[in-house]
């Protein structure tokens, strides 16, 4: 196994705990989020979100300052606060740290309470302690849901929906699992759905906080459903885990349903805890994924890739790709994670024995290994487009961020049918790669070398 | 129509020309917290003005998000290396900020000399390696003694100020690199242009521009510069000053340093291209050099002036509103819009000055509203409220004006498309052209979303 022994960071390949609290906290309805800290840190992670989502992401700062950083911040976290709801009257705030809050050591909690009384509020405030330094965006995300959860689920009352629990994917992807489930006539609370909070239709006039979101009611109730189904493998500390441990929902958890064997795992859990049968028209949309499968094989089986990004996502597509006969060789992620290590160790893996993990990487080592390995194609979010640039590999974009292209947001790729639709973007990536030079290469090969 | 906010301490921060000649107006102060403002940091300010210096390692000291989130994300061109656009962060994790970052800050500058053995290494403050109260001075100071090379400190730290305190940090540190060359003999017909970044190549437009008005152009700060050309600085005669707001700090030090004048000029849009033009060749007073200027502007203009008169008859009539970054720009763009037949509505900065914001008022039609560090909400109601048709402004602002179903013109740092000069001001009209009357707002105006 390859280790990074080293201080400098070049080129990262994740960002870091609060962007992940901001998309989750997009995921609860009429909701809106404040960072507390300085003001550069927000401008960032909105401008990034933004650019991948392409919606105007509007999040609050502290805004904090030379002095609030001496003295303490809770002056501007309440002026923050005063103006959030002035400006955007929302249902529920959060606030999220960001590394200057935790430095400087703010009880965040202590001046949310106090506040919370003193102003006689009473929409639900939840805080996230995210300091950057403490992880990635993908740690952000979970830990932001560990913690919407645990604040807003109370309700015991036992009713007959699931809990669906999603990491950061796309928003298309949350409409299919949607989809996937009213298909099977199955009731559910999906959290966080951002789906259309972070993807919202045209519409005249505009809002400031876009329609849509898990209701904050249903989040409540959570801890009355028959059960939870995680998607996500890679977390101990989440949202599921807390529902179980503390209300006894089952925990049912599962990789994200991108190829064959993980959406079967999904809608056999499915089915198996609603007894709801699995409607024809979902079996069709599996044979058509074989079909297309087969169609692509010989073409598929000439791929080399890097997969890198979120862990969950990686995992999932290392799979697909497992499964398609497109060699996995390098596994990378810039979250640090001994569970994917694990994980894709312990898979069967008759294609090839050199295959590499690495956490906690830049695109610097990505890019080195890849090359070492002769790698011809990669797999993951825009920033990638780095491999492309300098070692001319080509690049199929997936997961956050996707900065560069239009539509990344809307990248289907789970289900049946998101994984055809995924597959057939690898499939055409190196038929693409190998028709650019095919009259080429083997001229010289067959002809100039005999 | 009222000026009320819902958040009554932004008030101070925003007047209507004519309407509120007296009424206090206040910028280029701390942001309102919770105003959602759309301001950067410090470290923001100062990487935009050395993150062209294309063969310096751009190192920056604090947690991995500040440098993932400013990672190639400018448009800047180069001629030579590119190292330049590698985002190296020493990765701050939780123990270093319990127990130092100094460290890892020096063995993050080791690895960086082993494996590319720069000239040049800027390192970064940011907040948080400004309150763990890391000596980034003298690990710089050490290190450069070394490798026997320049480590140059930049004291950005995100919570001391806004962007323009980060011009301010990143003009120091250029002077004390600079200081520490050898001054040269002034050459003549010389001149160091500062304040472009050669987005989308506009540096490259202008310096030709120089060069055939029989100028030598020593050095750009900082578009296509590099560690050989800083060197080349002391020799100029004259500085140019575009990009007003974050370099006319370095031409004002340059000036008592070493004697050299400066003047501001802007090369946004054809008037003022070609009264900088002409203010240039004023200065070095030659006869020759202004002859080769007229000759210039001459065949310029013919060339620009058919193409935008086109464009302006489908324009003609249509309002803008202008968000940017600072209010030198945003006077540039007011003629330019101008120059195409439209009216400028809303007028708003992040981090303009009191006598740039003086200016804008004063060129300014009645009416016009004028907001500093304005934030999405108030956008969107001087937007509608102004009946705005076009906004100009960064990445951020173009999904809130896509969402109203505006127009939008990006002035970022991104841009693929070079606004400067005659070239510059034809690709101008051709964007306004391009959003404005594109199709698809025809479907957007009336009856939104609705299928019959
Ligand atoms: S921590 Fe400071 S320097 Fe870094 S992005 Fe945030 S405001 Fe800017
Ligand atoms: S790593 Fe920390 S300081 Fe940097 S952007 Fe993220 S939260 Fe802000």
């Amino acid at each position: 196994m390859y280790e990074t022994y080293k201080s400098v960071n070049e080129n990262p390949c994740n960002m870091c705990m609060p962007l992940g609290g901001i998309i989750a906290f997009r995921g609860i309805e009429k909701s809106m989020v404040l960072l507390h800290g300085s003001q550069g840190c927000a401008t960032y992670m909105r401008r990034h979100i933004a650019e991948h989502y392409h919606e105007p992401i509007d999040v609050a700062s502290s805004s904090l300052n030379e002095k609030g950083t001496v003295y303490g911040g809770e002056k501007n976290l309440i002026k923050a606060l005063d103006n959030v709801i002035r400006v955007y009257n929302p249902n529920c705030i959060g606030i999220l740290t960001t590394c200057l809050a935790e430095t400087i050591g703010e009880d965040i909690d202590r001046i949310k309470s106090e506040y919370k009384t003193s102003r006689n509020i009473s929409i639900p405030i939840i805080t996230a302690p995210t300091p950057g330094y403490g992880g990635t965006h993908s740690e952000g995300f979970v830990k932001t849901s560990y913690r919407i959860v645990e604040e807003l689920s109370t309700d015991k009352e036992r009713h007959d929906r699931i809990n669906v629990i999603v990491p950061n994917i796309s928003t298309a992807d949350l409409r299919e699992i949607k989809r996937l489930l009213e298909l099977m006539k199955i009731p559910y609370i999906l959290f966080p759905d951002y789906s259309d909070t972070l993807d919202s239709p045209f519409n005249f006039p505009y809002k400031k906080i876009p329609d849509g979101g898990t209701k904050i009611s249903d989040i409540m109730s959570m801890g009355g459903s028959i059960a939870t189904i995680e998607i996500g493998i890679n977390y101990e500390e989440t949202p599921g885990k807390y529902l179980q441990d503390r209300f006894d929902v089952p925990l049912y958890k599962v990789p994200i349903p991108i190829g064959l064997r993980n959406t079967d795992a999904f809608l056999k859990l499915l089915k198996e805890i609603t007894g709801n049968p699995i409607p024809k028209s979902i079996e069709m949309e599996r044979g058509r994924l074989i079909d297309g499968m087969i169609d692509s094989h010989k073409y598929n089986f000439v791929g080399r890739c890097t997969i890198f990004g979120d862990p969950e996502m990686v995992y999932s597509v290392f799979t697909t790709c497992m499964e398609n006969g497109i060699h996995p060789l390098l596994i990378a992620t810039g979250s640090k994670t001994q569970k994917l290590k694990e994980l894709i160790a312990s898979e069967d893996n008759p294609l090839n024995d050199d295959i590499t993990i690495v956490d906690e990487t830049d695109f610097s080592h990505i890019l080195k290994l890849s090359e070492e390995k002769e790698v011809n194609i990669a797999i993951g979010p825009s920033d990638g487009k780095y491999l492309t640039e300098k070692g001319g590999i080509p690049l199929v974009r997936i997961g956050f961020p996707i900065l560069d292209r239009v539509g990344g947001q809307r990248i289907l790729s789970v289900g049946y049918t998101g994984t055809l639709n995924f597959l057939d973007m690898i499939t055409n990536t190196l038929l693409e790669n190998k028709y650019k030079t095919y009259r080429k290469d083997m001229y010289e090969k067959y002809y100039k070398a005999m | 129509m009222e000026l009320r906010l819902d958040i009554p301490e932004r008030e101070k921060f925003i007047k209507m020309k004519g309407k509120h000649h007296k009424k206090e107006f206040i910028c280029n102060t701390d942001s309102v917290a919770g105003s959602v403002s759309q301001r950067a940091c410090v470290y923001s300010g100062a990487r935009v003005v050395l993150n062209p210096i294309e063969d310096a390692v751009h190192l920056v000291h604090g947690p991995i998000g500040c440098a993932s989130y400013t990672w190639d994300i400018r448009g800047s061109l180069s001629s030579g290396s590119e190292l330049f656009r590698n985002s190296f962060s020493s990765d701050l994790k939780e123990s270093d900020v319990i127990f130092g970052g100094e460290e890892k800050l020096s063995k993050c500058i080791d690895e960086i000399y082993e494996k590319y053995k720069p000239k040049l290494i800027f390192v970064y403050s940011t907040c948080i390696a400004g309150v763990i109260g890391d000596d980034i001075k003298a690990v710089c100071k050490e290190s450069s003694k070394k490798y026997n090379i320049y480590v140059v400190p930049v004291e950005s730290s995100g919570f001391v100020g806004n962007k323009a305190a980060g011009y301010k940090a990143a003009c120091n540190s250029l002077l004390d690199l600079i200081k520490e060359f050898p001054v040269l003999k002034k050459e003549p017909l010389s001149i160091n242009y500062m304040g472009d970044f050669n987005l989308a190549g506009e540096a490259w437009i202008i310096k030709g521009y120089l060069n055939q008005m029989g100028l030598k152009v020593n050095t750009i700060f900082t578009g296509d510069s590099n560690f050989e050309s800083l060197k080349k600085a002391t020799a100029s005669s004259l500085n140019i000053v575009q990009c007003a707001g974050s370099m006319t700090y370095l031409a004002k030090k340059f000036e008592e340093t070493f004697d050299i004048p400066y003047m501001k000029v802007s090369f946004l849009g054809i008037e003022d291209t070609s009264n900088s033009l002409r203010k240039i060749a004023a200065f070095f007073n030659d006869k020759d050099v202004m002859l080769k200027t007229e000759k210039l502007i001459e065949e310029k203009t013919k060339m620009a002036k058919p193409i935008i008169e086109k464009y302006k008859r489908y324009l003609k009539g249509k309002k803008a509103a202008i968000f940017v970054g600072g209010g030198f720009k945003a006077i540039s763009l007011i003629k330019q819009f101008r120059e195409l037949g439209i009216d400028v509505v809303v007028i708003g900065t992040q981090n303009g000055q009191k006598d740039e914001y003086e200016k804008i008022e004063e060129i300014a039609d009645y009416g016009t509203v004028i907001l500093d560090d304005a934030n999405p909400s108030e956008l969107e109601k001087f937007m509608v409220e102004k009946g705005a048709d076009i906004l100009a402004g960064g990445v951020k602002e173009r999904f809130l004006s896509y969402k109203m179903g505006i127009a939008f013109i990006d002035h970022n740092h991104d841009r693929k498309h070079p606004l400067s000069g005659y070239e510059g001001a034809i690709n101008f009209a051709e964007e306004v052209y391009t959003t404005a009357c594109s199709p698809v707002w025809k479907y957007v105006k009336d009856g939104v979303n609705k299928c019959v």
